[in-house]
């Protein structure tokens, strides 16, 4: 065999978003020929190599190269033009146009209705897909889409060809039909990047597999050398974490409250096979999924990428509507969302502004800005708020500080409680806490859960970050396309069936 | 559009407006080659350099700019781009007079039924715009400007056929019966008592977004509707449509005062582009209601002064369009700054966080 | 009848053709997602520069003056939104009351606080050879001032060109999904800079033609809403240039209408018929007779 240099190379690639280390010194390379699986847990730093290698997110350090030549990729239109197409797991398709002008789109000149559908029928030839040129593409299946957005890719020429976690969105017999062409194309001499967290279809279909764990390869080789086990190790990452954060399940359940645990008063917050439809309702989010989190214990989700999360921990807060089943929650569900400042504060006013939004679609009458504005500076003073007053505008603040802030007020039941209730919210549901946080502020929102947890509050997290979900829960359920599996605490057999692998 | 900060901003900003737009005014006609001492004293004169410009000329205009001000603010502060207060003034206008022609004249009552109508049909015309986006995401904007022109129409129709005067010589009502005027207020010309009624509403309008849930939501709504939605749990949609309806009930409220206190009768030009002149009105105000008193105040002396102006100096009393636009360009764009800014500072780190 | 439909014809085309012109620039601009309510400002201003173009270069010097007004309009509705971010609407609302403020003053300053009424020289009629004898039809639409055939051209142009080059795509495609169009490579602030800039220039070309084709002269505030209009027809026609050429008749017709009434004496609530297009528009977005679907990123903040 020929010693062709590699169709793209990634060498030592660094990127920090702020505080947080993206990737640290990656090299990656891909060979024509090859499909070359890239593992990872979500939040691994898979998903921001391969925006490096399409230009979509420029490194602070490291260098690229493409058939042994160097090349600057600074845009995706530098990308495009070098040979590089990438599928994202959001399609950037036009839905209101047809599948030929969505390939055509991007091009220059006159626009040749022949020879845009001749160019749809070359492709779909070439690929095997079905393409109809003139379907619009809000008519398509999911799967139908993604393979309108390959098209469009290889109508640039691509040569390497990412697909960043095509089969999340497909149904099996689907994701087998394409992880067989994936197959077929490289054969063809094209090279491909598979982003997954599936263990099976990477070592189904790759010639080689990179796990990243945090930013950092810590195993690369050829995929025929691996075995589920050890890849999943490597992806789990056994050794790095300390032992004290060992989840401490058992222990903690079976202590002094398994007896009141039972009484149906402690269930604060249950779900009773619920099932919620995606808002096409040509999908199911979630199926038939029962779930129950009891006073004074937090119960961690884990779940990769779309399992259904998203809508479990919004039907649990009472955010969305369930199309089937029945949600058991008190009046007041303290709601952190994982996109702060879209979802849980205005940026744009102060802090007494932004306490007051909890609960504010129920309140009545006369608003009291006097007992907010000390309710706010008691929330920032039990949470450590750093921000010089009660009027200062949520914008100015720290990441960190905005999540402690929203923090404080969710943990709090009712900001202005009739005198002699208890402030303290019976429910918490928490969607990767500390995302974008440093170490820090990490440690000190993990306190402020276990305090909350402490002092009888129902805890429900979500994080992307498994360490993070053993670190935090006394029980963990994993979602899994949709559906609650109760796993024992074990970090081994929780990520396994996640990995749909169990 | 931030908090307040306390009346001793309110007033630096105050005065620092309304120096920013003399020295504009006094900068275009040194420009345009006039004599700026005497413009600048005909507008003077002409907008509360006297007893009566000051009543019959400038505070009787201030009136319906308060208003339509006052709904423009709380239209915009919770995200609503109502274009068409001019339309609902207009609605407002013709259902005053409907029933004030109508119901025979019982006084007291008959002006506040008239006033009542005026209000609802306003908040009516409003309400098919905001019906259009609730129900099938129409945007507003061009909703309610279309509904404006259906509204000019109407009332062109209506002065020349079911409500025309008797005569049929005129495209106008006939007049409003002495018992449905509203009274003038003793020794101030032809200022009337919409003054008081205005002045009182758009005190209770500020009250209301300062100090009730209501308000508070209609300027969470306003700031982020996502976040309105899942952290305050807060129907967006119906917050949207009852500041919407409100909007248009306030700019159908100026109509009919404008109706029952200054022209007696449905003119097809009783609005001057009142419901225009509100957006300069409210935004210059930051969409806040108390301070759109000031601000109406400062409009309707410009536009009362213009017109002195223009007389007294030949300068075009349009240079007041001028002016307010500049300050609406400056406002918008002083925003846009500063949002732009704070976000390079926080936003886009964070955005990119997310999107990693 | 016949006697009575040709002038109501050739009213009809000729009130239609600055509301095409007008609209067919909003439409551009507004299939890249942006919306120009300073569209009447630009008609407005379109207007005074054919006159200040007009007094200085004849027909020909007061088209480019329209086109000059209207494009400096569009100029600063394309600084401030696009390069500012600031917001549209208010934008242009403030736009629409600078040109009004702007042209009165300018007027009044240049030519008298009178308003004496100042001659224009005027583009007159010029019949197509063998077309305008057509019955019925030909000299409505054949016997008309030269910008109603540049418009006649501009409307299958337009069409041609959103249908069939790779630029028209990529307008519409921005208007729809502009990440999307940029992930394609499209370069989608120059492509709005640029729909903006042509829209104020075919605005003040519609203003142009109140003066150069119809009036003879400027009148403050001439525009008269016409620019408010075009966004009415922009949405009954679809966001398409056909559908907009049609909408524009429709409601050329409507005050078409209500001349041929008063002309003939009868006493028809004519308003009706003015007010009818806008009714016909709402109805559109409404969903009767099928859904107007306007581009998906139609206003949205950028």
């Amino acid at each position: 065999m020929s010693v062709a240099p590699p169709a793209l190379e990634l060498e030592h690639i660094s990127k920090r978003f702020g505080p947080v280390t993206a990737l640290r010194d990656v090299s990656f390379r891909v060979e024509a020929g090859h499909v070359h699986a890239l593992l990872g847990e979500n939040g691994a730093g898979k998903t921001t190599l391969m925006h490096v290698a399409f230009g979509m997110v420029v490194a602070d350090s490291g260098a690229m190269r493409m058939s042994g030549s160097p090349v600057a990729i600074d845009a995706p239109s530098d990308a495009i033009a070098a040979g590089i197409g990438m599928v994202h797991q959001h399609f950037t398709l036009v839905p209101a146009m047809t599948v030929a002008e969505n390939i055509a789109l991007g091009g220059r000149g006159l626009l040749r209705r022949g020879a845009m559908v001749a160019a749809v029928e070359d492709l779909a030839r070439a690929t095997g897909f079905a393409l109809e040129p003139d379907a619009l593409v809000e008519t398509l299946s999911v799967g139908a889409q993604q393979r309108v957005e390959i098209a469009k890719a290889l109508a640039r020429r691509a040569r390497v060809l990412i697909l960043d976690e095509p089969t999340a969105v497909l149904a099996p017999a689907e994701a087998e039909e394409l992880l067989r062409w994936v197959r077929r194309f490289a054969d063809d001499g094209n090279a491909v990047v598979l982003i997954t967290h599936k263990l099976k279809e990477a070592l189904a279909i790759a010639d080689r597999i990179t796990v990243l764990r945090q930013g950092q390869v810590v195993h690369s080789g050829a995929a025929a050398d691996a075995s589920a086990n050890m890849l999943a190790s490597a992806m789990l990452g056994e050794e790095s974490r300390p032992p004290n954060e060992t989840p401490s399940a058992p222990a903690r359940v079976g202590s002094n409250r398994t007896a009141i645990a039972a009484d149906e008063v402690n269930v604060t917050l249950a779900a009773h096979h619920v099932t919620v439809h995606d808002e096409h309702g040509r999908g199911t989010r979630l199926r038939d999924a029962s779930l129950t989190v009891r006073a004074g214990e937090i119960v961690g989700i884990a779940a990769v990428e779309g399992a259904g999360q998203w809508e479990l921990l919004r039907a649990l807060a009472g955010r969305i509507a369930v199309h089937a089943g029945r949600i058991e929650r008190p009046a007041q569900v303290g709601f952190v969302p994982e996109d702060r400042h879209r979802d849980a504060v205005l940026l744009d006013r102060s802090l007494t502004d932004n306490a007051a939004l909890r609960g504010s679609g129920a309140r009545r009458g006369r608003v009291s800005w006097h007992r907010l504005r000390v309710v706010t500076r008691s929330l920032m003073e039990d949470y450590d708020v750093r921000a010089p007053s009660v009027a200062a505008v949520m914008r100015t603040l720290s990441g960190g500080n905005q999540q402690k802030f929203v923090l404080a007020r969710e943990m709090t039941a009712h900001l202005l409680p009739a005198p002699g209730a208890s402030s303290d919210a019976a429910a918490i549901v928490i969607e990767n806490p500390t995302r974008g946080l440093d170490v820090r502020a990490t440690a000190e929102v993990h306190a402020r859960l276990r305090a909350a947890r402490d002092s009888g509050a129902a805890v429900l997290v979500y994080s992307s970050d498994l360490d993070e979900v053993l670190a935090l829960a006394d029980r963990v359920v994993v979602l899994h396309a949709g559906t609650v599996h109760e796993v024992p605490a074990d970090r081994d057999l929780i990520g396994r069936a996640m990995l749909g692998a169990a | 559009m931030r908090a307040s900060r306390g009346p001793a901003w309110t007033v630096f900003l105050a005065l620092g407006s309304l120096m920013a737009i003399v020295g504009a005014t006094a900068l275009l006609l040194l420009i345009a080659g006039y004599d700026v001492p005497r413009a600048l004293g005909a507008l003077w004169t002409g907008s509360v350099g006297s007893w009566y410009a000051l009543t019959s000329a400038t505070l009787v205009r201030a009136i319906p700019l308060m208003l339509t001000g006052c709904a423009i603010a709380v239209a915009f502060r919770a995200g609503v781009w109502n274009i068409g207060a001019e339309g609902q003034l207009l609605a407002g206008g013709a259902g005053a007079t409907a029933v004030a022609l109508l119901v025979p004249g019982a006084g007291t009552i008959a002006i506040v039924l008239s006033l009542a109508t005026g209000a609802a049909a306003g908040g009516v015309w409003a309400g098919i715009a905001a019906g259009l986006r609730a129900r099938f995401g129409v945007l507003e904007v061009i909703s309610t400007i279309m509904l404006n022109f259906v509204a000019l129409y109407a009332v062109s129709f209506l002065v020349r056929g079911p409500l025309q005067e008797p005569t049929h010589a005129y495209p106008q009502s006939s007049s409003l019966a002495d018992a449905v005027h509203l009274a003038r207020i003793p020794g101030a010309g032809r200022l009337h008592a919409g003054i008081a009624l205005a002045v009182v509403i758009v005190l209770a309008a500020g009250w209301v977004m300062r100090h009730t849930a209501a308000g508070y939501r209609l300027m969470a709504v306003g700031e982020s509707p996502a976040a309105a939605a899942s952290a305050g749990m807060i129907d967006v949609r119906r917050v949207t449509t009852l500041a919407f309806i409100t909007s248009g009930a306030l700019a159908g409220l100026a109509g009919a005062v404008e109706v029952l206190g200054v022209t007696f009768a449905l003119y097809e030009d009783l609005s001057p582009g009142y419901g225009y002149t509100a957006i300069a009105v409210a935004l210059l105000a930051g969409l806040d209601p108390w301070r759109v008193i000031g601000t109406s105040l400062l409009f309707a002396a410009l536009e009362a002064g213009a017109g002195a102006m223009q007389r007294d100096a030949g300068v075009p009393s349009t240079l007041v369009s001028v002016i307010e636009a500049f300050l609406i360009l400056g406002v918008v764009a002083a925003q846009a700054l500063r949002a732009r800014r704070a976000s390079m500072v926080t936003g886009g780190e964070l955005r990119r966080e997310s999107a990693a | 009848m016949t006697d009575a439909l040709t002038p109501f014809l050739a009213a009809t085309v000729r009130t239609a053709t600055p509301l095409a012109l007008a609209a067919l620039g909003e439409m551009l601009v507004e299939r890249t997602g942006i919306i120009n309510i300073g569209l009447e400002g630009a008609v407005l201003a379109g207007a005074f520069g054919a006159l200040a173009g007009a007094t200085a270069g004849g027909v020909a010097g007061g088209y480019v003056g329209a086109v000059a007004g209207g494009l400096l309009v569009g100029a600063i509705f394309a600084f401030c939104v696009l390069v500012l971010r600031a917001d549209q609407i208010i934008t242009g609302m403030a736009l629409t009351l600078l040109a009004v403020g702007a042209t009165g003053t300018l007027y009044r300053a240049l030519y008298g606080a009178s308003g004496a009424s100042l001659q224009a020289p005027t583009s007159g009629p010029w019949a197509v050879p063998a077309l305008a004898t057509l019955p019925i039809l030909g000299e409505a639409l054949f016997d008309q001032p030269v910008i109603t055939y540049v418009t006649y051209l501009l409307v299958p142009t337009l069409a041609w060109w959103m249908a069939r080059t790779h630029a028209g795509l990529a307008l519409r495609a921005i208007g729809e999904r502009p990440d999307a169009a940029a992930a394609a490579g499209i370069p989608v602030a120059r492509m709005r800079t640029i729909a903006v800039l042509v829209g104020g220039a075919l605005g003040g070309l519609a203003g142009g033609t109140l003066v150069l084709a119809q009036a003879g002269t400027f009148v403050e505030n001439m525009s008269a809403g016409r620019g408010f209009i075009a966004l009415a027809i922009v949405v009954l026609g679809r966001w398409q240039p056909l559908g907009v050429a049609l909408g524009a008749l429709v409601f050329g017709a409507a005050s078409a209408l209500q001349f041929a009434f008063q002309a003939m004496g009868w006493n028809v609530p004519y308003q009706l018929f003015l007010a009818a297009p806008y009714l016909l528009t709402l109805g559109a977005l409404a969903g009767a007779m099928g859904r107007a679907r306007a581009p998906a990123s139609l206003g949205r903040p950028l």
